[in-house]
């Protein structure tokens, strides 16, 4: 190395420090993507109406929808009362209510809760075919034709799934479909909690 | 069968790439000219295993092969031919195959023109090239296989997103990834330096043509994505400070910057270690930009099906990669030697006046898309950050600058005179008053937009100036003038309008923000709406049956002083196999302005909700964008003739010099 060389670069050592803050920069960043990616979806807004009432408007039975038990009923808001209800709202038109319907019969076996469904901007005899194919789950099913039912629910995109617990309060709300994934670590912890709350 | 080849292609081709990333770096540390030759060999393996491999998915797209899940959940028989090619990166995977295809061309156009570049830092630079691709390849083969098949093959796909059918997905998004990944070469060369521990001003002479071209394609590649948002989201918007839209515009300024501070570098030796700096940083923000919208932690109009397992492969990249090379950074720019002394008052000096403010802008905008996040992860509070905060930070950065624009080429290497600067520019200066009066006899008011679009005329006149000052206009006879600007290397042209295309989307900007008017309403057929001088008769409406959907196509005539001048057509579009409804907003383009008409709801009696834009000089914001690419394709064209490249080109470039 000659002098000179020698000379920049006892020069150069103030700089070190500086050529570092990139570095340092760039790990934060890592650092806060690394923590964000675990966080889950961040289109999944929490719901305003998350410790409000449900709101109390009835809905309409889809009519000639029978079960074990005679018709199927619309959907009563003074039933929120006394029990767990979680609340569906599906369309037949919505591709992910196709996938998560099935397991919407696995939780309607949970026999402490009641399962109900509200049917959004749909046509009932497309509704009655859906719940052929898979199945009813459901309680009741009200049925919001105009979707004006779903503006009070602050429903924005079906499938949404609430969870009402026994004093009629909205307690949980889950955006998009219900998947083997979070039916245990989201859905049924969820329950458990309104349950819990007496 | 062909998928198998196709997936098969890309196995090798990671294989190369592995061997890629090792061997010319031993060769370039060992002086062994066959090893660093591998560089080279690989370099085009890798291109022609990515063109089988990209080959082969082409052909299942366009065969509408539905036993490969990618065709099936973003493909339908019945779509246009141009779609069912073009769906191929209208999704994740395929896209992902689209961004390591040009990848593997970069590398390759590398290894073919760079015989100029000494041998030792073209078998480094094409090694790190190799480190990269080989990354991404197993990112590919790992977690986004687009080869992957279904047994049994269904019948039908799932068609495409209809917002994608669009020939705007034709273009848009590989002018886009040329851009990203064309910067992938100036941070290998910036990686390459920093490992051979030696940049001089060829490197900058080196690196500036590729930053060009990625300039030049990232440039019409954000200005096309803009104008296919404006025509397709239906409310007339151009721009919305949307994460993804940062994430592109982003590399753009930092790709900006180093244009010029590369300039500095070539010219005076000055600036190496920020160059060094920027090159990284500039690929850097495109690859943040790659994980912000593939791994789903912002929302974004963009989103891809996000998987966070892919986003935490894409961060190890990412760590990999910008970490790797910022360590490296950490460690050797200190002992790199700086050079180059230079006044303030120079054209120097305002090149780093230049970098100063673009890089400012360029954290503003990475701190307003990351803020949320940021936010979030320390308190749960979710918030967006939108345009009041752009608008409020980004403009006043983006004004200096383009005072400032017009100054640089007046001002001479090491020492400039800003009086003289001044002077020449008094043209300018009086075409800025000019503008604004003329805006303020058409339109009024507001005065901030009469300044702003001054401000734009006297970024036009000013990059004039350097033009009229060397051509000797209004000095000499007009002939010798015309003679003297045909004369001018083409980079002064490329300055020219580079510089002028900025002047002209300022204009489009502020007149549509400033003068556009929009209308809604209900209207019954038979009504009339009224809009900046324009009498648009709202016929009716009446369906339509298109390939893969049905429409419903309402008929509005056009008129202008009483004379009909024409037939808008928007509709709305029902795509039966996703369910989903599109409106087609129908333009109408009148001189640089345009009427824009949106549909809404429409009622069993016809009536319809229809919004009315008229946006004038709207087309100047993309117009603005052309000139700028023409800009940078004129200097490209020019470097092409001094640093001669290739052979071949040079002895063209000077037939047509001779001819």
């Amino acid at each position: 190395m000659t002098t000179q060389d020698q000379n920049e670069t006892q020069n150069a050592r103030p700089r070190m420090w500086v050529a570092l803050v990139p570095l340092a920069a760039f790990a934060a960043i890592a650092a806060l993507f690394f923590f964000r990616l675990g966080a889950g979806d961040p289109s999944k807004l929490p719901s305003a109406l998350i410790g409000k009432p449900a709101p109390d408007i009835a809905l309409p039975a889809l009519e000639t929808l029978a079960g074990p038990n005679g018709p199927v009923p619309g959907l009563d808001p003074a039933a929120f009362k006394g029990a767990v209800t979680v609340v569906n709202v599906w369309a037949s038109w919505c591709i992910p209510c196709h996938e998560e319907a099935p397991l919407f019969m696995k939780v309607a076996q949970d026999k402490r809760i009641r399962v109900v469904g509200v049917n959004y901007k749909d046509q009932p005899e497309k509704a009655l075919n859906f719940l052929k194919r898979y199945g009813n789950p459901f309680a009741a099913v009200g049925v919001d034709g105009n979707g004006r039912a779903g503006i009070e629910w602050g429903v924005y995109g079906v499938p949404e799934t609430f969870i009402v617990g026994r004093d009629g309060v909205i307690a949980y709300k889950l955006v998009g479909p219900l998947t083997p994934n979070n039916i245990d670590t989201v859905l049924r912890k969820e329950i458990d909690k309104a349950l819990a709350k007496g | 069968m062909i998928p198998e080849i196709g997936h098969y292609a890309l196995i090798l081709a990671l294989a190369v790439s592995l061997a890629q990333s090792i061997v010319p770096l031993v060769g370039a540390r060992t002086h062994d000219p066959v090893l660093m030759e591998v560089g080279t060999k690989g370099a085009y393996a890798q291109f022609i295993l990515m063109c089988v491999s990209f080959g082969a998915l082409a052909f299942a797209y366009g065969r509408s092969d539905f036993s490969v899940a990618s065709v099936f959940e973003n493909s339908h028989s019945m779509m246009p031919e141009i779609y069912k090619f073009t769906s191929l990166w209208g999704n994740h995977e395929g896209s992902m195959l689209l961004w390591v295809m040009i990848l593997a061309l970069f590398g390759a156009l590398v290894a073919a023109f760079g015989a100029n570049i000494p041998t030792s830092l073209k078998a480094t630079v094409l090694a790190v090239q190799s480190w990269i691709a080989a990354l991404f390849y197993l990112f590919i083969l790992i977690t986004s296989n687009p080869f992957t098949r279904l047994a049994p093959a269904p019948a039908q796909g799932r068609d495409l997103n209809p917002i994608l059918q669009d020939p705007g997905l034709a273009i848009h998004p590989p002018l886009l990834y040329v851009g990203y990944v064309g910067f992938s070469i100036s941070f290998s060369f910036a990686v390459a330096a920093l490992i051979e521990g030696r940049i001089d001003a060829a490197w900058a002479r080196w690196v500036r043509p590729w930053v060009l071209l990625a300039w030049i394609f990232l440039t019409l590649g954000i200005a096309m994505g803009s104008y296919w948002a404006y025509y397709t989201l239906g409310w007339g918007g151009w721009w919305f400070w949307d994460p993804v839209e940062n994430a592109s515009f982003m590399p753009w300024l930092a790709g900006t910057a180093l244009l010029h501070s590369a300039l500095v570098m070539e010219k005076r030796e000055a600036l190496k270690v920020w160059t060094i700096l920027l090159a990284i940083l500039t690929f850097s923000l495109s690859l943040i930009g790659t994980f912000i919208v593939r791994s789903g932690v912002l929302t974004s109009v963009h989103a891809f099906a996000s998987d966070p397992s892919r986003g935490v492969f894409i961060l190890v990249i990412l760590l990999l990669l910008i970490g790797g090379a910022l360590a490296l950074y950490a460690w050797r720019a200190p002992s790199l030697r700086q050079g180059g002394l230079f006044a303030p008052i120079s054209r120097e000096g305002s090149l780093v006046l230049n970098n100063l403010l673009l890089s400012t802008a360029t954290a503003t905008v990475f701190v307003g898309t990351l803020y949320p996040l940021a936010l979030e992860a320390l308190t749960g509070a979710k918030i967006s950050v939108g345009a009041p905060f752009f608008n409020l930070t980004f403009a006043p950065l983006f004004v200096p600058i383009l005072i400032a624009v017009p100054f640089g080429p007046l001002l001479a290497w090491k020492r400039g005179d800003i009086r003289a600067a001044t002077q020449r520019l008094t043209f300018a200066f009086v075409a800025a008053i000019v503008g604004a009066l003329i805006a303020f006899a058409l339109q009024g008011k507001p005065v901030v937009a009469l300044a702003a679009i001054g401000l734009g005329f006297y970024v036009i006149a000013g990059s004039l100036a350097e033009l009229v000052e060397r051509s000797g206009l209004f000095r000499v006879p007009v002939s010798t003038a015309f003679h003297r600007a045909r004369g001018l290397p083409r980079s002064t042209w490329g300055t020219m309008f580079a510089h002028a295309g900025l002047g002209l989307t300022l204009i489009g900007i502020v007149c549509e923000t400033a003068w556009g008017l929009e209308t809604i309403g209900a209207y019954k057929p038979g009504a009339t709406i009224p809009i900046g001088g324009y009498e648009l008769k709202y016929e009716g409406v009446s369906p339509r049956k298109g390939p893969n959907y049905t429409a419903d196509v309402a008929r509005i005539t056009v008129k202008r002083d009483g004379r009909e001048i024409g037939v808008m057509e928007p509709s709305k579009r029902a795509f039966s196999t996703r369910s989903m409804n599109t409106s087609e907003a129908a333009l109408m383009t009148r001189g640089l302005g345009q009427l824009y008409v949106a549909l809404g709801d429409i009622n069993a009696d016809k009536t319809a909700t229809v919004r009315v834009y008229w946006k004038p000089y709207v087309l100047l914001i993309w117009i603005g964008g052309l000139v700028m690419a023409l800009g940078g394709a004129l200097s490209l064209s020019d470097r092409r003739l001094r640093v001669g490249a290739p052979k071949m080109a040079r002895n063209r470039a000077q037939a047509e010099r001779t001819a």
